[in-house]
């Protein structure tokens, strides 16, 4: 077994290697699949215990849906003049925590982002799950999501002999979030593939062997198969990288290409998509920051990464928070009374403390990671992580509803309250999301293995004593 | 290792994925088929607590349709009518008879009888009774041949495509407003030519936007 050795002690202090612990491929390997090959009862019982609590809350969310679809959208708290409200909150929330996995999967892929190896499999599926998540609100909000089918996207049928309407942006949002969702489980799979191999030939019953070797797709790991994957995954890269930009910029085009004061600005998609990737990434840091400590991934997951990732919180939360400097500016700039009004109301209004909430968690707080010792401080992250997010939720909440709430007629303005369903049921969302991760966590390679070992094998070529004679090249897994 | 697969395997996959492919396709399609308002509402026929005749009533007798249902052209609901507008006649006509019992009972109880709507539109769809009547556009144009029925059964569909058809194309469905209760009126010529004219008269303009029906 052979640790890599670094010559300048100097180097390795400015740049660490990405996997500490002295890990060969074999370790990766090991450590990974090892997660995934636990005998039930071997599984720590605080794994079981999490699962039950979120597969409690997925029930809850089956419920509220059930009670929705029997009762009408009625039992949302949504209507005049608030007609969307924590519905489309919830799905703008939900689709933009998705976007840290698509920039880590792809954007970071080809700018040769190397640390992005340790995280980019669990930010994918994250990406999938929340998608799914985001997918419930409009579709339960038609209140009969079994004939959603043709109200959302144009299949010619006799019910309704009508087409969508094209120029609205609801249905190019159809469009970009069903892209996005099988461009990122394109995606999600095709870097499955290699290691999914792996587990395969590790395989002891006949069944597991079976199962992983049919989503294997017959993967031997021959230098043409790595030839076609390489080529593949580059394409999946390329494709889902104007996905980052594109599908966040369509969902701000809901409002943005409306006529209400607050809505209708060109600065939302630019504005939209640094949220999104600012509420993603802090997802990403509080799943992960969970997962390794609970499954031991300290060497894989490294300050490093995180550090990366706060510094990705620090630039795009800034920039939302110049965005919200922008709008008011603009608002007061722009001279359109309705406009002034708006933003006045925002912060001032009955609405206040949401607006303060956002700015606190979303402007003032990421600024605390300028400081080197916070930004590598574990607790001190996951804190923020969970305040960053609940500040993007305030955000979208922010937008929609004090926006609708007093618009042009002040003869119609009115206040939104939530109903109770629809506060479970955006809890119940949770429930599906954390149970889909728990469950991705403990039966697939939550960490790219075969990934990771390229970046080994990088540092080894990069760093390796002169002399040493690479001897660790024999011991490269057979599908590496 | 022993191969986990055999040479066979790519075809069987193959095979099954296909079946598999066409019988989820063909399940959803039939799904939304057989869930259609056309397939499931029309016929629609519920035993309602009166064994009321429409064809005896507004067939045999003859009786004009406002008599009883006396909203419709001013309001934007379909009155069902009280039990007082019953024994108006039927203190008079049968008094004793048995099948008039639960509207006796109804009238000195003043517990109204609990027909059952069979023409039900969505809560989210606001159709306007006076604004049709008033158009001319017939009690037979979307409740068929009431006064042939013994009991009323849902005959149209009731569906969106099936209102806006005529929302796009109203001219055949149009007829003077006082015909609009002959529901066995046979127009002289050409149906969609008499409705051009009224539409045109009347300026009739049927919204096919949203917001005509989803207020």
């Amino acid at each position: 077994m052979s640790v890599v050795v670094r010559q300048d002690p100097q180097l390795l202090g400015v740049n660490p290697p990405l996997i500490q612990g002295g890990k060969d491929f074999r370790d990766v390997t090991n450590d990974i699949s090892s997660i995934t090959e636990a005998k039930v009862f071997e599984t720590p019982m605080k794994y079981w215990i999490a699962l039950a609590c979120t597969g409690s809350v997925l029930a809850l969310l089956g419920a509220m849906l059930a009670y929705l679809v029997a009762n009408g959208v009625g039992v949302w708290g949504n209507n005049r003049p608030v007609g969307w409200a924590w519905d489309i909150t919830n799905f703008v929330f939900w689709i933009g925590i998705g976007h840290a996995g698509t920039l880590i999967s792809a954007i970071l892929f080809l700018f040769r982002q190397k640390w992005r190896t340790s995280i980019n499999r669990s930010a994918e599926a994250m990406t999938l799950f929340a998608v799914m998540c985001a997918g419930i609100f409009p579709l339960f909000h038609t209140g009969r999501p079994w004939r959603a089918a043709y109200w959302l996207f144009p299949i010619p049928n006799t019910d309704l002999n009508m087409w969508q309407n094209f120029r609205s942006p609801l249905i190019w949002d159809v469009f970009a979030v069903s892209t996005y969702l099988t461009i990122s489980a394109l995606f999600w799979f095709t870097g499955l593939v290699p290691d999914l191999a792996t587990l395969r030939d590790r395989a002891t019953g006949k069944v597991k062997q079976v199962v992983l070797g049919f989503f294997a797709l017959g993967w031997r790991g021959s230098a043409k198969h790595w030839r076609n994957y390489e080529a593949g995954y580059m394409i999946l890269a390329g494709l889902s990288t104007p996905l980052v930009l594109s599908v966040h910029s369509v969902v701000s085009f809901d409002f943005a290409t409306s006529v209400i004061p607050g809505w209708h600005t060109t600065i939302f998609p630019p504005y939209f998509v640094a949220g999104a990737v600012f509420s993603g990434f802090a997802m990403v840091m509080t799943l992960l920051i969970i997962c390794r400590y609970l499954l031991n991934l300290d060497n894989y997951i490294t300050i490093k990464h995180l550090e990366n990732m706060n510094k990705i919180i620090l630039v795009t939360g800034s920039i939302v928070g110049y965005a919200y400097c922008t709008e008011f500016f603009i608002a007061w700039y722009s001279g359109n009374p309705y406009e002034r009004f708006t933003f006045f109301n925002r912060a001032f209004g009955p609405y206040w403390w949401a607006y303060w909430m956002m700015m606190t968690c979303n402007v003032i707080s990421p600024q605390f990671y300028w400081s080197k010792t916070l930004r590598r401080s574990i607790p001190f992250m996951f804190v923020m992580s969970i305040v960053v997010n609940i500040g993007m939720w305030f955000e979208r909440f922010v937008i929609i509803a004090t926006s609708l709430h007093r618009d042009f007629l002040p003869s119609s303005w009115g206040y939104f309250r939530p109903t109770w369903v629809d506060i479970s049921t955006f809890i119940g969302t949770f429930g599906l999301f954390l149970t889909m991760f728990l469950l991705f966590a403990r039966f697939l390679p939550m960490i790219a293995m075969s990934e990771v070992k390229g970046v080994l094998a990088h540092e080894k070529h990069a760093f390796a004593a002169p002399g040493t004679n690479q001897e660790s090249h024999e011991e490269a897994p057979k599908h590496a | 290792m022993a191969a986990i697969f055999s040479k066979s395997s790519d075809l069987i996959l193959k095979v099954v994925g296909a079946v598999v492919g066409l019988g989820a396709v063909s399940g959803i399609a039939a799904f939304a088929y057989l869930s259609y308002p056309t397939v499931i509402d029309i016929g629609y026929q519920p035993e309602q607590p009166v064994a009321y005749s429409h064809k005896l009533h507004a067939g045999e007798l003859g009786m004009n349709c406002f008599y009883c249902h006396s909203t419709v052209y001013r309001g934007a609901f379909a009155a069902i009518p009280g039990t007082e507008t019953c024994m108006g006649c039927h203190s008079q006509v049968r008094p004793a008879s048995p099948r008039l019992e639960k509207v006796r009972n109804s009238y000195e109880t003043g517990e109204p009888i609990h027909w059952l709507k069979i023409h039900d539109l969505p809560d989210y769809v606001f159709f306007n009774h006076r604004a049709h009547i008033g158009a001319g556009v017939s009690c037979v144009t979307c409740h068929g041949r009431v006064d042939q029925m013994v009991e009323v059964r849902q005959e149209k569909p009731l569906n969106m495509a099936w209102c806006v058809d005529c929302h796009r194309n109203p001219a055949p469905n149009i007829r003077p407003a006082a015909l609009v209760t002959q529901l066995d009126w046979v127009p002289e010529g050409d149906p969609a030519e008499i409705g051009r004219k009224i539409i045109e008269e009347k300026k009739l303009n049927p919204p096919t936007n949203c917001s005509g029906c989803h207020r």
